[in-house]
């Protein structure tokens, strides 16, 4: 049964990757990129409930589907269905219609990689997988060819593959530790690194542990390696922002969470904890006082990822039950509502015909709708209730009080403030200031970039006011999994 | 650990390859032009790829052939084909504008590498008769890494950071080779392919960065700031 629902899963972007290519027509790659994600959608939460009953292990061990895989899964197919539905509306915009099937085959390709990065239980492959997602997004990032998208792209690729080689030559050094307690020669699998990770000399363990959180942060955007996230974020197509920011920083938290995993229980464990809650700390600060300074509507939203997966971080530093599935949480309210808000950024950005915020004025009077929807999103992704990203940063804070990291809730708490403030300025600039001069944007919202606003704003209402019992059970059981039942 | 039965000879065989490639990639670091880097590179691979065949042969790993084989026809031959082919393209002989002159880089690169060696013996515990062959691998497999970064840093030139980034992955290569001999053939294999989709992406991106940005000097892509 699960392996039915595996093969659907991974062959449906496949297939809306192969038409896209052979039938080269921009309608076609549309409609079956949308198929394509619905189903990925549908198939992962019956995915996610048969993993529940217990990791499925697949082709000689390589694949496992564990929850906490799947439930990145399903955060990634839901950015991947509003996205693909988001992107017919705007691509259609960038009047490049015999480019589209490229783009197309393109984002199902990526979304492929990110879901395949998801289930893979050997180290070394969910390495191979996290750079293919690289390669495949550098070219959507630079798709509008544009002087700025190109320089975002090359940045891009430098930065993530140099700091992604990081990962993989401390993935060689845990294989390495390994070596010692199981032999030369065994198989890669997290579980394995797991059950040796005690036995490997600390300093050792902790070399290969920090060379792995650098090099799968610099992909997950913590700061300081955030530097190519601003860039390419705010520089590529907006459904392709919104991938970036709500599917591929989630894969690669994967990663971070899984090492955290690995390390458990051994002698750098509680290290290992204060690394990803200095990283998770030093996003915060550092993208909260970009927030504030920023004139790029996009370049706010990508810091506001920044800030976000700093948060994430922070969640799985502080550990117990309450930070992993407080973070866990967090990864899904974050998708949507980053989803959210780089679509309202792409409307608004195509109507007014600027990235600049000083040339967004009264929103609201050009879009009714789906500027309100915009409006409300920022203000739950600026932390506040009743949306769902409250609920899951105050899980965060309870699990960092009762932790031995109370001075990092403190700073996290004093810059929820400027984040709230500095975010939210730029958003009553752009609704209620006087436009400095008069010009009629040319475009409203279409139904395709209205109803995907309305898929994600109203699951974010919703979860902000009922945290479902059975998502509280899936967090239990993957925080049972990394934390070995422990507290 | 097959180190603990390598005998002197060969465990100089290995240290003596490996200290040459490190070498070479001093060669890149003092170097202003751009065909320099690449032959560096191939002679690199190719020496990695001596190494591989020689931990196989001495240690009883008949798959690391097939590596050696892939390793000295991908890195050796069909990367630096490729690196040339853009060069070739681009039209840029040189690095212009370097930040630090070859000079400076290279003492900043023996630092670097004093550095790699603190951290490479404090993660060592082995005591047996060839563990500063051990030592001798992390410290070039840290070293190569501090040196690709460098070179990502101080060089312009589109084709200079593919190098570095090449440089970041040969070192992992290198020391993995003779650290970790039994990690399982088709993770080496896959990275191999993955590298040759990198440079190919790379190509790519380079001529987009032409076409597009008009030029192919990171100095000159500021547009995106702050």
């Amino acid at each position: 049964m699960a392996e039915y629902l595996l093969l659907i899963l991974f062959a449906a972007p496949l297939a809306a990757v192969v038409l896209s290519f052979a039938v080269r027509s921009s309608r076609l790659s549309e409609y079956v990129t949308v198929l394509a994600a619905i189903t990925d959608f549908v198939i992962s939460i019956p995915l996610l409930i048969s993993a529940l009953g217990g990791p499925i292990t697949l082709a000689h061990n390589y694949i496992q589907v564990d929850p906490l895989g799947a439930w990145v899964i399903v955060c990634i197919s839901i950015v991947y269905t509003l996205a693909s539905i988001y992107a017919i509306g705007y691509m259609r915009l960038l009047n490049e219609d015999e480019r589209l099937p490229l783009f197309y085959g393109l984002f199902s390709g990526f979304a492929f990689t990110m879901l395949a990065a998801c289930i893979m239980n050997n180290v070394g492959v969910f390495w191979i997988a996290i750079e293919l997602t690289t390669l495949i997004s550098t070219f959507l990032v630079g798709f509008e060819r544009e002087a700025e998208s190109t320089e975002a792209a090359w940045k891009y690729i430098v930065v993530v593959s140099g700091g992604i080689s990081l990962a993989l030559l401390g993935t060689v050094l845990f294989y390495w530790g390994g070596s010692f307690v199981l032999g030369p020669s065994y198989a890669m699998t997290w579980a394995a690194l797991h059950k040796a990770a005690p036995e490997v000399y600390p300093p050792l363990l902790l070399v290969s542990f920090l060379l792995v959180l650098v090099g799968y942060g610099t992909k997950a955007g913590l700061a300081p390696m955030h530097t190519w996230l601003p860039d390419a974020h705010s520089e590529s197509p907006a459904p392709v922002s919104a991938m970036l920011s709500g599917a591929l920083l989630n894969a690669s938290m994967l990663g971070i969470a899984r090492f955290l995993g690995v390390v458990r229980g051994a002698s750098i464990d509680g290290f290992a904890h204060s690394a990803v809650v200095g990283f998770g700390i030093f996003s915060f600060v550092i993208a909260s006082l970009f927030i504030v300074r920023q004139t790029g509507i996009k370049r706010l939203m990508a810091y506001s990822s920044v800030e976000h997966i700093g948060v994430q971080a922070l969640g799985l530093g502080f550990g117990g039950v309450f930070g992993v599935a407080g973070a866990l949480y967090h990864m899904l309210n974050h998708s949507l509502n980053k989803s959210l808000m780089f679509f309202g950024a792409g409307n608004a950005m195509r109507a007014y015909g600027t990235k600049d915020i000083p040339g967004i004025r009264r929103v609201l009077s050009v879009f009714p709708v789906s500027g309100t929807l915009w409006l409300l999103g920022a203000v739950g992704i600026a932390g506040a209730p009743p949306f769902a990203l409250f609920l899951s940063e105050f899980t965060i804070l309870r699990a960092g009080i009762g932790s031995r990291y109370r001075w990092a809730v403190i700073v996290f708490v004093i810059f929820l403030i400027v984040v709230f403030i500095g975010f939210l300025s730029h958003f009553r600039a752009m609704y209620f200031d006087e436009a400095t001069e008069q010009e009629v944007p040319r475009l409203s919202g279409t139904v395709w970039r209205t109803l995907p606003m309305w898929l994600a704003f109203i699951p974010l209402l919703v979860l902000g006011l009922w945290w479902p019992h059975s998502l509280w059970d899936v967090f239990a059981r993957i925080c049972h999994d990394l934390m070995g039942g422990a507290q | 650990m097959f180190l603990e039965h390598v005998n002197p000879l060969q465990a100089s065989i290995f240290s003596s390859l490996a200290v040459v490639s490190l070498l070479l990639t001093f060669v890149m670091l003092g170097s202003h032009w751009l065909q320099n880097y690449v032959y560096a590179f191939a002679v690199q691979s190719w020496l990695i790829a001596a190494l591989s065949a020689s931990v196989g042969y001495f240690a009883g790993y008949p798959e690391l052939y097939v590596i050696a084989v892939l390793t000295a026809l991908f890195r050796g031959l069909v990367l630096p084909y490729l690196l040339m082919r853009i060069i070739g393209r681009l039209n840029a002989k040189r690095e212009l504008h370097a930040v630090l002159q070859p000079s400076s880089s290279l003492v900043l690169g023996a630092l670097l590498v004093m550095f790699a060696f603190v951290i490479a013996n404090h993660m060592n515990r082995q005591s047996f008769l060839a563990a500063h062959v051990v030592v001798m691998a992390l410290t070039i497999m840290l070293s190569m890494k501090f040196l690709g970064f460098l070179m990502l840093a101080v060089r312009d030139e589109a084709v200079s950071q593919i190098l570095g980034l090449l440089v970041l992955e040969n070192g992992i290569f290198l020391g993995s080779q003779i650290l970790v001999p039994g990690m399982p053939l088709l993770i080496e294999i896959v990275i191999l392919f993955d590298l040759l989709i990198v440079v190919a992406c790379f190509g790519m991106l380079v001529r987009f960065l032409v076409v597009h940005a008009g030029t192919t000097s990171s100095r000159q892509l500021n547009r995106l700031v702050g």
